[in-house]
C-alpha cells in the first residue's frame, strides 16, 4: 500500500488514542482535585500531568494560575494546543478524510461525526460535572472508533498500520500515567502507605480502567509494586506495557519489508524483556527511570516504524 | 425579450410528452408528504456521508452539499441514440484535431483554422510536440456540455477535455433515486449507469504504454482541499485503485513508481485530475507542489501513460470551440451530427462590432474561463454591469467570444413554491481508449433560481439523475 496512505492510517489511529488517554490523565486528575485536601496539593497533581505530557513551558506561557479549569481549557479544548483533545480529535479526523477511499464507510462517517460533536462541545463553557461527562465522552467515542474498525475493516496491511499506532500510542500513555505517581507529592505529614497514598494509587488505577482489574487479580490491599506489575507485566491486562508491545510486534511482523528487520528485533527484544521481566527488577533500576528507558525505547521505534514504512527512503 | 424555452416535460399544448407519462400519472399519485419526506432523507443520506464539494473564496475548507432534485430529467431512446452518435463523432475529431496540432499540423496547413489561433493560444503546449502518446489519444475522459433550445434541438456548449468532474454526481444521483424510489424503476426501462467505473477503469488500462500487460493505474489529486476531492476518492474506490499525491510518486531513470509500505512500486497509467501546469515542476510551473518533478520526461520516454494528455487544453478552448464543426468535416469526413451555438470571435472585428452593438442579448464569455466565472449574461445585467463589461472586452477583445442567449430547455423541478420548471443542460462523458464509449445520459445540471441560466455548482446549481429510456 501507498506509504503516505499507511502514514495516515497509523496517525489516524495514535491520535484517536491520544485523545482517549488525555481523556482518562485529565478525568481522574479533575476528580482528585475535588478530595477534601490543601490547593498546593491540587496544583501538584496538575503540574505532575502537565509535566508527564510534556506541556508545562506550553502551559506556563498561556496561562498564569494552574488551576483546574485552565488545565482543562488548555488541555480538552484549547485549538491552539496541537495536543489537546480538540487538537488529536482534529487530527484523527483529517488523517481519515485524507484516505477516505481506503477506509470503511463506518470508519469514516464515525470519525466524521465524533469531530462534528466536537466541535459544538469546544463552544460551549462547561460546568465542572458536565466535564466529567465531556471526558465519559471521548473515551466512548473511542470505544466505537476501536469497535468499527474491529467489525468492518479488511485484515490487510491497512488494518496492520492501524493497530501499530494504536498500540505504540497506548504503550506510551500508560508509561506516563504510572509516572505521574513518581511526580506526586504526599500531603505533610501523610506517610507512604496512608490514606492520601492509597487515594494516588486508586486514581491511577481508575484512570487506566484497572481498578476493578485490580481487585479481581489481587484480591487484596493496592501496593505500588503490585499496580506496577499490574500495568507493566501482565500479559492480561490490555493497557499493560507487555500487552502493548507484544501487540506492537505481532503487527510489526505482518508488514514487514526489506528494510524493517532491525526494528522488528528492537520490538521483539524489549517484548521479550517484558514477557521475562519480574518486577524486582524493575523495583531495583527504579520504576520511574525504568518507564523513562521504557518511552525512550518506544520513541525510538515510532520514528523507526515512520522511516522503514511511512516516508520510505527508498529514492 | 422572453421566449418560452422547450419544456422537458410539457408539449406547447400542456399535454404531458409521452416518455414523461409514466413519472407524471405516479407523481399524481404519491402524496406530497412522502415526497416531501423523501426530499428531507436525501439531504441526510448526502450530509452523512460526506458527498460534498469545497467552495473557494469561502472560509477555507468550506464544504457545502450540492442540493439535488428528485425529479429526474428523462430522455427517451430516440433522442439519446441521435446525442450518442454525435458526441462521439465530436470526440473522435477532437481526438484527431489535437494528435494533428502535435504532430504535422495538417488542418493549419490546409488553412481550415488560423494558425497563430493554435500555436500562439496559452494552451497550446509546445513541450507535447512530436510526442506520439498510446493510441493517439488525447481526450480520454471528455465530458461535453450539451443544451436544448428553441423547439428542443441540442446544442453542443462546450467541450471540457482537461479535467472534466461530475461523473460521481451522476452515479450518486442513480443511488439515491434507486434507494428512495425503487417502485419507480420498476415502472420504467431505464438504462443503467453503475457500471461507469469499470467501463473507466478498462478504458485507461487500455492505453497503458505497450509492453505492459497488468498496468498498474493510478488517480492523482491535488489533495483533501480540492473542490472535488470527494469524486477523486469515490472515483478511486469505485475502481479499486490507489488515490496518490504528487509527494506519493517519483521518478526514478524515466520510469515512474510511487512510494509503498513494501518500497517503490512502478506506475503505468496516472489518471490525473490536476491541470498541466502543476504536473512537473521541472517543465510548468516551478512553484508546484502537486506535481512529480521528471514526470514529462518519463512520459516523453513512453513510459506512463497520462489520462488527459498534457496539452488537450487547445481543443477545448472556447476560442477554438467555432471551428469544431470544420474538424469533424475536415478528419472524418462526416456532416457534424450535433451543432454548435452560433458564436461571435472577438478578436475579428465584424464579430466584436455587432457584439458591442448587441450586448444586452448576447452571452460573453473569457475564452479561457471556467466555472460560470467571468463571464456577462446580456439580458440579466444591469447597465452598469453591462458598460462595465463593455470596458473589459475594449481592453483585450481577443480574449472573449459572445453567443446568442439560448433559451435553454426547463425541466419540472422542486423548489420552496412547489414545482416549476428551471433550466438545464446536460453532461455526457465520453471514454476514448481502445473504442469510444459512454453511459446512456450524464450529468444534468439545474440551475435553481428562478429565470437563472447558470447551472455551476459554484453558482448556486443542482443536479438532477438522468434517466435514458431503454425503450
Amino acid at each position: 500500500m501507498l506509504s503516505r496512505t499507511a502514514d495516515h492510517l497509523y496517525w489516524m489511529a495514535r491520535y484517536t488514542e491520544r485523545a482517549e488517554n488525555l481523556a482518562r490523565m485529565l478525568d481522574v486528575n479533575s476528580r482528585m482535585s475535588l478530595l477534601p485536601q490543601g490547593a498546593e496539593i491540587v496544583e501538584q497533581g496538575w503540574i505532575a500531568t502537565l509535566t508527564i505530557i510534556g506541556l508545562m513551558d506550553a502551559f506556563r506561557q498561556r496561562y498564569d494560575a494552574v488551576t483546574s479549569s485552565n488545565v482543562i481549557a488548555f488541555m480538552a479544548f484549547d485549538r491552539d494546543n496541537p495536543i489537546s483533545i480538540y487538537s488529536c480529535l482534529r487530527a484523527a479526523r483529517e488523517n481519515a478524510r485524507a484516505v477516505r477511499g481506503t477506509l470503511t464507510s463506518e470508519i469514516w462517517e464515525t470519525l466524521n461525526a465524533t469531530w462534528l460533536e466536537m466541535r459544538v462541545a469546544s463552544l460551549r463553557s462547561s460546568t465542572e460535572a458536565e466535564v466529567g461527562n465531556f471526558f465519559e465522552w471521548v473515551k466512548y467515542r473511542s470505544h466505537v472508533a476501536r469497535g468499527v474498525v474491529q467489525g468492518t475493516m479488511l485484515r490487510d496491511e491497512a488494518w496492520h498500520f492501524t493497530w501499530l499506532g494504536t498500540y505504540l500510542e497506548r504503550a506510551d500513555s500508560t508509561a506516563r500515567i504510572l509516572d505521574v505517581k513518581y511526580h506526586l507529592l504526599l500531603p505533610r505529614g501523610e506517610q507512604a502507605g496512608g490514606a492520601a497514598d492509597y487515594y494516588q494509587w486508586s486514581a491511577l488505577l481508575h484512570s487506566v480502567s484497572a481498578f476493578e482489574i485490580y481487585r479481581r487479580v489481587y484480591r487484596d490491599l493496592i501496593t505500588p509494586r503490585r499496580v506496577a506489575e499490574l500495568l507493566v507485566l501482565r500479559d492480561d491486562m490490555p493497557r499493560s506495557l507487555r500487552r502493548c508491545m507484544s501487540q506492537v510486534h505481532m503487527h510489526l511482523q505482518s508488514v514487514r519489508n526489506a528494510q524493517s528487520s532491525e526494528t522488528e528485533r528492537r520490538a521483539g527484544e524489549l517484548q521479550a524483556s517484558l514477557h521475562f521481566g519480574r518486577i524486582e527488577s524493575v523495583f531495583e533500576v527504579g520504576l520511574h527511570e525504568y518507564l523513562v528507558r521504557f518511552l525512550g525505547q518506544t520513541r525510538d521505534l515510532g520514528d523507526r516504524v515512520s522511516r522503514d514504512f511511512l516516508v520510505s527512503a527508498t529514492d | 425579450m422572453s421566449v418560452t424555452p422547450y419544456d422537458e416535460m410539457h408539449a406547447s399544448d400542456g399535454d404531458v410528452r409521452e416518455h414523461y407519462k409514466t413519472f407524471a400519472s405516479w407523481l399524481a399519485r404519491t402524496p406530497s408528504e412522502r415526497v416531501a419526506h423523501k426530499r428531507a432523507e436525501a439531504d441526510t443520506l448526502f450530509h452523512r456521508v460526506g458527498i460534498t464539494f469545497t467552495v473557494y473564496g469561502e472560509d477555507s475548507g468550506t464544504e457545502r452539499l450540492i442540493p439535488f432534485d428528485i425529479v429526474p430529467r428523462i430522455i427517451p431512446a430516440n433522442e439519446w441514440k441521435h446525442l450518442a452518435a454525435g458526441l462521439k463523432q465530436r470526440v473522435r475529431a477532437l481526438n484527431a484535431f489535437t494528435n494533428d496540432i502535435y504532430h504535422s499540423q495538417d488542418i493549419l496547413q490546409a488553412g481550415r483554422i488560423p494558425a497563430e489561433q493554435v500555436l500562439c493560444n496559452g494552451q497550446y503546449r509546445p513541450e507535447m510536440q512530436g510526442i506520439d502518446v498510446p493510441g493517439s489519444i488525447y481526450a480520454h475522459i471528455a465530458g461535453i456540455d450539451v443544451v436544448r433550445a428553441g423547439a428542443g434541438e441540442f446544442y453542443v456548449l462546450e467541450d471540457n477535455l482537461r479535467v472534466p468532474s461530475g461523473v460521481s454526481y451522476m452515479l450518486e444521483d442513480r443511488r439515491m433515486m434507486m434507494r428512495l424510489f425503487p417502485e419507480l424503476f420498476a415502472l420504467h426501462s431505464v438504462a443503467p449507469v453503475e457500471h461507469y467505473p469499470d467501463l473507466l477503469l478498462e478504458n485507461l488500462r487500455s492505453v497503458a504504454p505497450s509492453g505492459v500487460n497488468d498496468p498498474t493505474v493510478v488517480l492523482l489529486t491535488p489533495g483533501a482541499y480540492n473542490s472535488a476531492y470527494f469524486e477523486h476518492a469515490f472515483l478511486a474506490q469505485q475502481m479499486g485503485i490507489e488515490l496518490v499525491e504528487g509527494q506519493d510518486l517519483f521518478v526514478d531513470d524515466e520510469f515512474l513508481y510511487m512510494r509503498t509500505t513494501r518500497g517503490p512500486q512502478r506506475v503505468d497509467v496516472i489518471y490525473r485530475r490536476i491541470d498541466d501546469d502543476f504536473l512537473d515542476p521541472l517543465v510548468f510551473r516551478p512553484d508546484s507542489m502537486l506535481g512529480i518533478p521528471g514526470l514529462l520526461a518519463a512520459y516523453r520516454a513512453g513510459r506512463v501513460t497520462i489520462a488527459n494528455a498534457i496539452g488537450t487544453g487547445v481543443a477545448d478552448d472556447k476560442s477554438i470551440y467555432p471551428y469544431v464543426p470544420e474538424m469533424i468535416r475536415f478528419y472524418l469526413g462526416e456532416e457534424p451530427l450535433l451543432s454548435n451555438v452560433p458564436t461571435y470571435v472577438l478578436r475579428r472585428k465584424e464579430d466584436l462590432e455587432y457584439t458591442l452593438a448587441h450586448l444586452p442579448e448576447l452571452v460573453v464569455k473569457e475564452v479561457h474561463g471556467a466555472g460560470g466565472y467571468g463571464m456577462l449574461i446580456g439580458p440579466a445585467a444591469s447597465k452598469d454591469e453591462l458598460a462595465a463589461f463593455r470596458q473589459r472586452i475594449l481592453r483585450s477583445p481577443e480574449k472573449y467570444i459572445a453567443q446568442p442567449t439560448l433559451a435553454l430547455s426547463a425541466c419540472p423541478t422542486f423548489v420552496d413554491a412547489g414545482i416549476a420548471p428551471r433550466h438545464i443542460d446536460l453532461r455526457p462523458f465520453v471514454l476514448s481508449g481502445r473504442e469510444v464509449t459512454l453511459v446512456p445520459g450524464g450529468l444534468t445540471r439545474v440551475a435553481l433560481r428562478e429565470g437563472s441560466l447558470v447551472v455551476n455548482s459554484s453558482q448556486g446549481g443542482g443536479t438532477k439523475d438522468t434517466w435514458v429510456l431503454e425503450r
